[in-house]
């Protein structure tokens, strides 16, 4: 009876509609794959050495010693805390108008393009690459991981302020624009109210990240406990070292849930 | 006419009471700024700090033009740092994918146990960035590709971890009750119910961190774990600044393609 | 055949949502379940088949009680049971053919299942099914690319590729205009009759409730107010589950839509044919 009705079915595939082009990419990733983990060396005897210290990391892990190196580590730790506030406010503050010249719907076409650029190179630089700059041009010290992080935060901020305004509805802008209000009151009245709840949940993201980024530069001598990090994972202290993560990631989870608690009192 | 002897209403913004508040919250933000911006600046050499941009115009002179023939000394390396951040990227995604079912709470198979630990492993490979990881790893496995794997690895967890257990807690509950209604086993609820609603997503994700991924695998080399980032370091020592350039613009370079693959692939994927 | 004895159940919360509800549902019989929101009525269906747990009372099909199972037996239970939800609950990134196949997820093993490697007999009685609600020539296309009232005919496919006892309908029309709302129902009441499948609707247009089943509950706060055919539904019985409000308005406009409707009617055989 049902012999009218096909007994198989297969599915039909959902991106690559073309055979020849499914085998091809199959054939390419596994060859890429081999060529890929081919061309990992593995020193086993260096591994197995290793080993031995992968375990005392993990016991210093578990027992941390936060009192051998406690000056350092708390002088990192404010140096990394101090820095991460100033360049977190000092950021925002520039990225505001950078975000605004940014948004295609309300900054005229040239003023877009160089806050766009701006922006762009902020991005594209890896952090650890504009610290070593900075590191170079001003010196040791936090206060070139200020400026690292300043600049960062720029790009982030800046990109993600510009497509808020881009995105908000049009209909309020409009209703502003058609009280005859100056371009100031139109971002005052139209753009503020709508995107200031993202832009403090951003900032407290960045300031999220910048601790976490503080945390690194200090690897290329930008401040930070990076550094006191650095120099006890060179000495082989990883009860230090320990210790050291530790405090990151309990600062990092503190913030975390914060940041969460205080975007919902915003709200 | 007496009648409107009564004040006015006056319209204000907020009640005195939030104004206040509001003061006193901006004036004690204003006070940390000022705080630790005094702490953060104690050591600063000013003398430095003034001096930056002739510091700077002397850099940009030496390392312009960039050494071009250096080109082809970072093709090995560049390789090598496209494959840390892939292997990396798919290591992480396979560690990374039974800890977000462990730790989303509509598919965690123990909320008291598992899940608080499967979130804490996610906490805690999202604070370490990947520079400490491989700091820790070359300590451990000594220099070379492997440790950059690892890193990238460990640091993939958490990103992807946290991104695909959100998304798994926010899929649609009703398509579950339809396949679990059809009396469906856990296996089958999980690939049939869950699975394609939270797929888009998940290649979302890995192709954004892979992108992430090339950038910071490029600097991994500056601690010893492998990739264009040793280059960096070396030619950083002997200030050969040409060769630093050259480097820079190469990364750069990179960083703009994979950019815009990740852009092609998810919106190909979405 | 369904029996349901003394059904309760109380939410967490103290809620009292069903309260000792009884009734007994005999072969091909369509029950439409009435009732203002929160009466109930999406919860007593789901206890039926125990997406949520009822507190106390049993449901008895074909002898067998499936408050008391343990997790194994009422999966193989839930199999035989059908049931329709409002929003169409389809797994909207699958194609409409995987939807179909999902409702014998519980007679194929995981591999079978994940390899989407159904035995050869469920593919024909899926197309079969397909092909009764007029939707032959969408079998590959993604559920989220079909209209409201095609999804909701791939939901009914898949209930019924579950080969049901029982169809359990939550609210099939709460998100489709009217003219595909009866046509969703007149398919559901044809398919049980072929089936002599018993049903229950759960519904709160007591006009196409009235049109569409043979019998009528009707429930109030969690307590059976109203049992009986669609033609006791009188003005006084409607107050007293609703509550105060004029019905002979919406008597009225349901006689003109009777009459479009008929026309609609010959209008999507039409179409069907055409696909």
């Amino acid at each position: 009876m049902s012999a009218a009705y096909p007994t198989t079915w297969r599915k039909p595939p959902q991106m690559i509609q073309s055979r020849g082009w499914r085998i091809a990419l199959a054939i390419g990733a596994i060859a890429y794959l081999v060529l890929a983990i081919g061309s990992v060396e593995i020193n086993w005897t260096r591994v197995i050495a290793g080993m031995e210290r992968a375990q005392r990391f993990v016991a210093g892990f578990l027992q941390p010693d936060f009192t051998t190196r406690w000056r350092d580590i708390s002088n990192g730790l404010m140096e990394s805390l101090t820095m991460t506030f100033t360049s977190t406010v000092v950021g925002v503050l520039i990225s505001i108008p950078i975000g605004v010249g940014a948004a295609r719907n309300v900054a005229p076409q040239w003023v877009y393009y160089i806050c766009r650029s701006i922006i762009a190179i902020s991005r594209a630089l890896q952090e650890i690459i504009v610290a070593i700059f900075f590191v170079a041009l001003f010196g040791f010290g936090a206060f070139a991981g200020f400026l690292t992080l300043t600049f960062a935060t720029i790009g982030f901020i800046g990109k993600l302020l510009a497509e808020d305004i881009e995105d908000i509805d049009e209909a309020q802008a409009e209703a502003i624009r058609a009280t005859g209000a100056s371009w100031l009151q139109l971002i005052n009245y139209a753009i503020q109210p709508q995107v200031m709840p993202r832009l403090i949940g951003l900032s407290l993201y960045r300031l999220d990240i910048n601790f976490r980024e503080s945390a690194v530069i200090g690897i290329v001598g930008a401040g930070g406990i990076g550094a006191a990090l650095n120099t006890s994972l060179s000495r082989y202290e990883y009860s230090s070292a320990g210790a050291i993560l530790l405090i990151i990631i309990a600062i990092v989870m503190v913030s975390e849930y914060s940041s969460g608690y205080l975007r919902k009192w915003v709200k | 006419m007496s009648i409107a002897s009564a004040d006015p209403p006056i319209w204000q913004h907020r009640t005195p009471r939030k104004r206040l508040l509001l003061w006193v919250g901006w004036l004690a933000c204003v006070a940390l700024f000022v705080w630790c911006w005094e702490r953060m600046t104690q050591r600063t050499i000013w003398a430095f700090v003034w001096d930056a941009p002739n510091a700077a115009a002397d850099i940009g002179s030496r390392a312009f033009p960039p050494r071009w023939s250096y080109m082809e000394r970072l093709w090995g390396p560049l390789w090598d740092t496209i494959n840390i951040a892939t292997l990396g990227t798919l290591l992480g995604i396979a560690m990374a994918v039974p800890l977000a079912f462990l730790a989303a709470s509509n598919t965690t198979p123990s909320r008291w146990i598992l899940r608080p630990l499967a979130l804490f492993i996610i906490v805690a490979s999202r604070s370490i960035n990947s520079l400490i990881w491989a700091l820790l790893l070359v300590s451990i496995l000594g220099p070379g590709i492997l440790a950059g794997i690892l890193a990238i690895a460990l640091r993939s967890i958490g990103f992807i971890g946290k991104l695909l257990y959100e998304a798994i807690e926010e899929t649609d509950i009703s398509q579950v009750e339809a396949i679990t209604a059809t009396g469906a086993s856990q296996a089958q609820i999980l690939t049939y119910g869950i699975v394609p609603q939270v797929l888009p997503a998940f290649y979302g994700i890995s192709v954004f961190r892979w992108d992430i991924n090339i950038r910071e695998s490029a600097i991994l080399g500056l601690v010893g774990a492998g990739g264009i980032g040793a280059q960096l370091n070396a030619s950083l020592n002997t200030l050969a600044w040409p060769q630093v350039s050259l480097i820079i613009l190469v990364i750069l370079g990179t960083v703009v393609v994979s950019e815009w693959v990740s852009a092609k692939v998810r919106h190909a994927v979405i | 055949m369904l029996r349901i004895e003394g059904l309760t159940k109380t939410y967490k919360t103290g809620d009292k949502a069903l309260s000792d509800v009884s009734f007994e549902a005999p072969q091909g019989q369509v029950i439409g379940l009435i009732g203002p929101s929160g009466a109930g009525k999406s919860t007593l269906i789901r206890c039926i088949n125990r997406l949520v747990e009822p507190s106390s009372g049993a449901v008895w099909l074909n002898d067998i009680n499936l408050a008391a199972l343990r997790t194994g037996e009422l999966r193989r239970a839930r199999r035989r049971i059908g049931m329709i939800f409002q929003e169409y609950a389809l797994v909207e990134r699958l194609t409409v053919m995987e939807n179909v196949l999902s409702g014998r997820l519980g007679y194929v093993g995981f591999w079978r299942s994940f390899t989407r490697r159904y035995p050869g007999a469920d593919i024909a009685n899926a197309y079969r099914l397909l092909d009764r609600v007029g939707l032959m020539a969408h079998a590959d296309k993604r559920a989220d690319a079909l209209s409201g009232g095609q999804r909701q005919r791939v939901g009914i496919a898949r209930a019924l590729a579950q080969d049901p006892e029982l169809l359990l309908i939550d609210e099939p029309t709460a998100s489709l205009d009217p003219k595909t709302s009866r046509q969703i129902m007149r398919l559901i009441v044809e398919i049980c009759r072929e089936r002599t499948l018993p049903a229950i609707i759960n519904i709160h247009d007591v006009v196409l409730a009235q049109q569409f089943s043979d019998r009528i509950i009707g429930l109030q706060s969690g307590r059976m107010v109203f049992d009986g055919p669609p033609s006791g539904l009188t003005e006084a019985v409607l107050t007293q589950i609703y509550g105060e409000e004029d019905w002979t308005a919406m008597r009225k406009g349901a006689s003109d839509e009777a009459d479009a409707e008929a026309e609609e009617k010959a209008q999507t055989e039409q179409m069907l044919r055409a696909l």
